[in-house]
């Protein structure tokens, strides 16, 4: 059971984790410093575990890998949105930080809902609501990706 | 049904004779870029494959840019990594600080990017090389490492919206002001999974303003901006670049998801208001707005033909009192060539400072961070919440020309009335 950090659209890599922490790559001082720029309770009450769950052009903006690398560390297990910005949908793919878009769960979760997602079949279920949702698998290319661990482990 | 510019380009350096929008492939790779925020962590997953070389010395880019020259110990650490790496693993394109300059700037200026090439960067704006005529995007520093092992990276090929261009951009009217209107229209996300390609009558662009409207497509959410290749194409590269290319060109047939016209006559000068570049009003909208600090250079408005319109208002002129305006040119080529024409001296004579070229304040590094409450007019590429510094501050977006008419009056400022 995961409990929900809710946010809107456009939630940019800088609010993420600032530049001003990108003087280091090392995940624990990163997912210390994660979304403190639109929500400073995150890093205190965050959870292993937790899902975050937003709306339109998740991780808009800077290229930066430290952006999912933090939400990791943090101790979130997926994030629900609408939609992903392109490049950080490669770079969770890439890492291993599991995504899922589903506009249904998106518009029907509020933040402190319980969730449970299964990731193979994409099946969300708010537990707090009692709705399930669907989201749309992978394709079998990134699939291979996911399954292999993250890119450098699938070559 | 015939393919964009993009899927040609793609479909070359797959190795097939066609590809569809949707389609994963991977292609071959003329040129992997990194930086020094993104190259540690390429390095650090580069160094988990196992391999001892990289796929071509001469074809990976690493430009230390961000954080340099370095603004503190942690920074310094990091640029020794990639000086480190660059060295093991014999990096040719490796430029230290003196040599350096903001990659974005830098790649197409040393000649490392050229029509035809499949080019991916560890930076969002490595869509800026779509100016002359080349597919680059931006991808993340996992993506970085395994392009430095295989040469190759994987692509979902895809869709385009056309922007068919007309008519001249009038006096004070730049390629900023056509890419802001641009995102204005379609949005953050406008282009999301998408490229953006030019087409119609683009005679009118300097080969800066293309840089500054390709640069910007990531701000549309776009995978790249691309422009056919023309006379000042070539004059360019027959000025930078020695390496062989080929023109690719969309099919007549080409399917586009959108075909947008748009009169650059009619353009006006315009800015991005807090905190998202889709916030765009035309100059006569922006009503008075007082400002406490001007950033004019990037990867997005950093090269000459941006420092000389600047140059222009500022010369002979003062910055308003209280107003702080910081000029970085985007190379130490463009830097001299500045200083040459006299622009630096037009800068510092009106009350400017001139930087070395860096990132720094640009997405609030150093070099001009902003403090709670204070408002910035800049010439960069985001207006994020506390992209330039504290989560109160303020960044409004918009064209050397209307950032420099700013500086003097200490608002936001119609270049015309100057």
């Amino acid at each position: 059971m995961s409990k929900v950090y809710k946010y809107g659209n456009n939630v940019d890599t800088d609010v993420i984790i600032p530049a001003r922490y990108l003087n280091t790559s090392d995940e624990k001082e990163l997912a210390a410093h994660c979304m403190e720029d639109i929500d400073k309770d995150f890093v205190k009450t965050v959870q292993p575990g937790d899902i975050i769950v937003a709306g339109m052009n998740f991780g808009c903006g800077s290229s930066r890998e430290h952006a999912p690398i933090a939400i990791k560390a943090s101790g979130i297990s997926c994030v629900i949105a609408i939609t992903f910005a392109r490049i950080f949908f490669r770079n969770a793919i890439n890492i291993g930080l599991p995504i899922l878009e589903c506009e249904e769960a998106v518009k029907n979760t509020d933040a402190g809902d319980e969730l449970e997602v299964d990731l193979a079949s994409g099946v969300i279920k708010n537990n707090t609501k009692g709705l399930t949702f669907q989201a749309e698998p992978f394709p079998p290319f990134m699939q291979r990706i996911i399954d292999a661990g993250g890119l450098i482990a699938s070559i | 049904m015939g393919m964009t510019m993009t899927q040609k380009i793609l479909a070359s350096k797959a190795g097939l004779d066609k590809v569809h929008a949707g389609q994963f492939i991977e292609a071959k790779l003329d040129l992997a870029l990194g930086n020094d925020i993104t190259t540690p962590v390429a390095i650090r997953e580069f160094k988990r494959t196992g391999r001892t070389s990289v796929f071509d010395r001469e074809k990976i880019a690493i430009v230390p840019d961000h954080f340099t020259p370095n603004k503190d110990i942690k920074a310094a650490e990091q640029a020794k990594l990639l000086r480190e790496f660059a060295k093991e693993y014999g990096i040719v394109n490796y430029f230290e600080v003196g040599e350096m300059g903001i990659e974005h700037c830098l790649i197409p200026e040393k000649g490392l990017a050229v029509p035809g090439d499949a080019i991916i960067g560890a930076d969002s704006h490595t869509c800026t090389y779509g100016a002359l005529g080349a597919f680059s995007t931006g991808v993340g520093s996992t993506d970085l490492a395994a392009a430095m092992a295989r040469g190759t990276c994987w692509f979902k090929v895809p869709a385009a919206i056309q922007f068919r261009l007309k008519g001249k951009l009038p006096k004070w009217v730049s390629g900023k002001d056509l890419i802001l209107p641009i995102i204005g229209m379609i949005g953050v996300d406008g282009a999301l999974y998408q490229s953006m390609e030019y087409a119609g009558d683009i005679s009118s662009l300097t080969m800066d303003d293309r840089f500054t409207v390709a640069n910007m497509a990531i701000e549309a959410g776009a995978k790249n901006g691309i422009f056919p290749v023309d006379e000042q194409t070539v004059e360019y590269l027959s000025e930078h670049a020695s390496r062989p290319y080929t023109v690719f060109e969309a099919d007549e047939d080409a399917e586009y998801a959108r075909v947008i016209e748009i009169d650059m006559g009619a353009l006006r000068p315009t800015v991005a208001f807090p905190h998202l570049p889709e916030n765009t009003r035309t100059i006569d909208e922006v009503g008075d707005i007082p400002i406490d600090q001007v950033v004019i250079g990037s990867c997005t408005n950093g090269r000459i033909t941006d420092l000389r319109i600047a140059a222009e208002i500022l010369r002979g002129r003062k910055v308003k009192k209280g107003v702080r305006v910081i000029v970085f040119p985007g190379t130490q080529a463009i830097y001299l060539q500045a200083m040459k024409e006299g622009l630096l001296a037009d800068f510092v004579e009106a009350g400017a400072v001139v930087s070395t070229p860096t990132c720094g304040p640009c997405l609030g590094g150093h070099m001009g961070i902003l403090a709670a409450g204070e408002r910035c007019v800049s010439t960069t590429n985001r207006n994020f919440v506390g992209r330039m510094g504290h989560v109160k501050s303020e960044v409004y977006l918009a064209s050397p020309a209307v950032a420099a008419a700013s500086a003097l009056t200490g608002r936001i400022e119609d270049p015309a009335n100057i």
